[in-house]
């Protein structure tokens, strides 16, 4: 068990590390997620609340459709990545990362408290359900067995309320942090045991900890806040820029706009990059050295890669040094080794899209 | 005329000694064979990577030698002994996940001489290891 944010976690259980992660993208793995913020914002500003936040077209979000966004800051820092989701009853379903829920919380808060004051009907509530997220190829027929509704017809990306194995009140929906198929399941907390009991009933389901959660999430290219994302980092140079709604860049109604808008006219001084090598792993905070022995970036995530049996990193190199296929070196425990720019993800992702 | 050592010192001389930094030293006739403790490998994790000094390399007791990598960090290594790097466990290049089946016999890390066998009485003996292994658990 380990502490992150907060909370104690365990990093893997019985069958350890690599076992779990292989065990994810062959069958499925059942990850205890209940440590990340779940917010409900309710009214009916809730759309134009949300936007005032976050760089996405929120607005166009058919009913069950969620996106990936970014919470920005004045300076067009990122303050937090997080799903938000148009559920078709009369909310936005929010999952933000634990490591930001009291910043994040008072942002909210603080905001509708704002509109609420000028006469704007906006209302955020704190969901208390648990989140289980079960991820892997298996993922849909072990589910299917225990929904009425047709798997087949949930997109990535898409959410419905149902019946989970008889629980009653569940948010099933298809994301996650691996790059597989997988759900994410808001449980009532009740009943949540009971839930994830009869998940694990299944033969090809394993628990799975944090330490599966950071090694699957990095082959997927999947950035974790605080290490690849932070405040001091816009969507500009993290290649985020895809999450910027195409409504929102034209109205820059969100903040950092103008930082932001300005960066991608004049290239960002600085780009995130996937890395290979092969050796010693690289590691966060192991410096990246150009083509004269000059550094020219950081690593801030790294570790061997369980599918590819190489090691694989991201990190932020001058944008002079950045175009895929560049080789530089990174310095392991003071010795040089050679590491070449990767597009990512790394290991291809296997999000279902229904026909 | 070769007289044989008495079996007390031979047991002596081959049982394993431990650091507090989890590597184990078992030496037997003047070559020290080195490894980590179960302890040790059960923390780590399923070890990927192993980075061994050079044959040759010369090492003073704490020296850092090399490292273990599991998936999720790299652990250093450092040296229960002074003296010279004579061998390194070939097998780990291609499994280095013996590290973890075998830590006591076919997951050693590195062979070396030993310069001062008096280094040898001031490392833990298997029961003091343990206690101390007890000791930092609680």
């Amino acid at each position: 068990m380990v502490p992150f944010a907060g909370w104690t976690l365990p990093l893997h259980y019985g069958q350890g590390h690599l076992q779990s992660h292989l065990h994810t993208r062959r069958h499925c793995s059942l990850f205890d997620v209940s440590h990340m913020l779940q917010t409900l914002v309710y009214g009916r500003d809730r759309v134009r609340f949300m936007e005032s936040l976050v760089v996405g077209d929120i607005a166009e979000l058919k009913p069950g459709q969620g996106t990936l966004t970014l919470l920005t800051n004045e300076k067009g820092g990122i303050t937090d990545d997080l799903i938000v989701t148009n559920t078709s009853e009369d909310h936005l379903y929010v999952v933000s990362n634990a490591a930001c829920a009291d910043k994040d919380l008072a942002i909210l808060r603080d905001r509708a408290a704002q509109l609420q004051a000028t006469g704007s009907d906006v209302h955020v509530e704190v969901s208390d359900n648990a989140l289980l997220a079960l991820q892997g190829p298996s993922m849909a027929r072990v589910l299917q067995a225990g929904l009425s509704d047709d798997l087949a017809k949930l997109s990535f990306m898409n959410s419905i309320t149902t019946t989970v194995f008889g629980v009653p009140g569940c948010r099933v929906t298809r994301c996650g942090y691996t790059g597989e198929d997988g759900v994410e399941i808001s449980v009532p907390a009740a009943r949540a045991v009971e839930l994830a009991e009869q998940l694990l009933g299944v033969p090809d389901v394993w628990l799975a900890g944090l330490a599966a959660r950071d090694s699957l999430r990095l082959e997927a290219g999947l950035c974790l806040y605080g290490n690849d994302i932070d405040e001091t980092v816009t969507p500009a140079e993290a290649g985020l820029m895809w999450t910027l709604g195409k409504r929102r860049r034209v109205a820059m109604d969100f903040p950092g706009a103008a930082a932001i808008m300005a960066q991608v006219k004049e290239k960002p001084r600085r780009r995130r990059v996937g890395l290979t090598s092969v050796g010693p792993a690289i590691r966060p905070h192991m410096a990246i050295l150009g083509p004269e022995g000059r550094p020219v970036g950081t690593v801030t995530s790294g570790c061997p890669s369980p599918c590819l049996g190489k090691n694989i990193a991201m990190g932020y190199v001058e944008t002079a040094h950045s175009r895929t296929g560049t080789k530089l070196t990174v310095e392991v425990r003071k010795k040089q080794h050679p590491a070449v720019i990767t597009k990512m993800p790394f290991v291809p992702t296997q999000y279902y899209m229904a026909k | 005329m070769w007289a044989p050592r008495s079996i007390s010192s031979t047991r002596r001389g081959r049982a394993r000694k431990f650091t507090d930094k989890h590597e184990w030293v078992s030496v037997e006739n003047g070559i020290g064979t080195v490894g980590i403790s179960d302890f040790a490998q059960e923390a780590l994790g399923d070890v990927v990577y192993c980075s061994l000094p050079e044959v040759g390399t010369k090492l003073s007791k704490h020296d850092e030698f090399g490292a273990l990598e599991s998936v999720k960090a790299a652990s250093e290594l450092y040296s229960p002994l002074s003296g010279e790097v004579t061998e390194i466990n070939a097998a780990l290049a291609d499994n280095p996940g013996l590290v973890n089946k075998s830590c006591y016999q076919d997951g050693w890390l590195i062979k070396m001489t030993v310069a001062n066998s008096a280094e040898l009485d001031e490392l833990m003996t298997e029961d003091a290891y343990e206690k101390y292994i007890k000791s930092i658990e609680d």
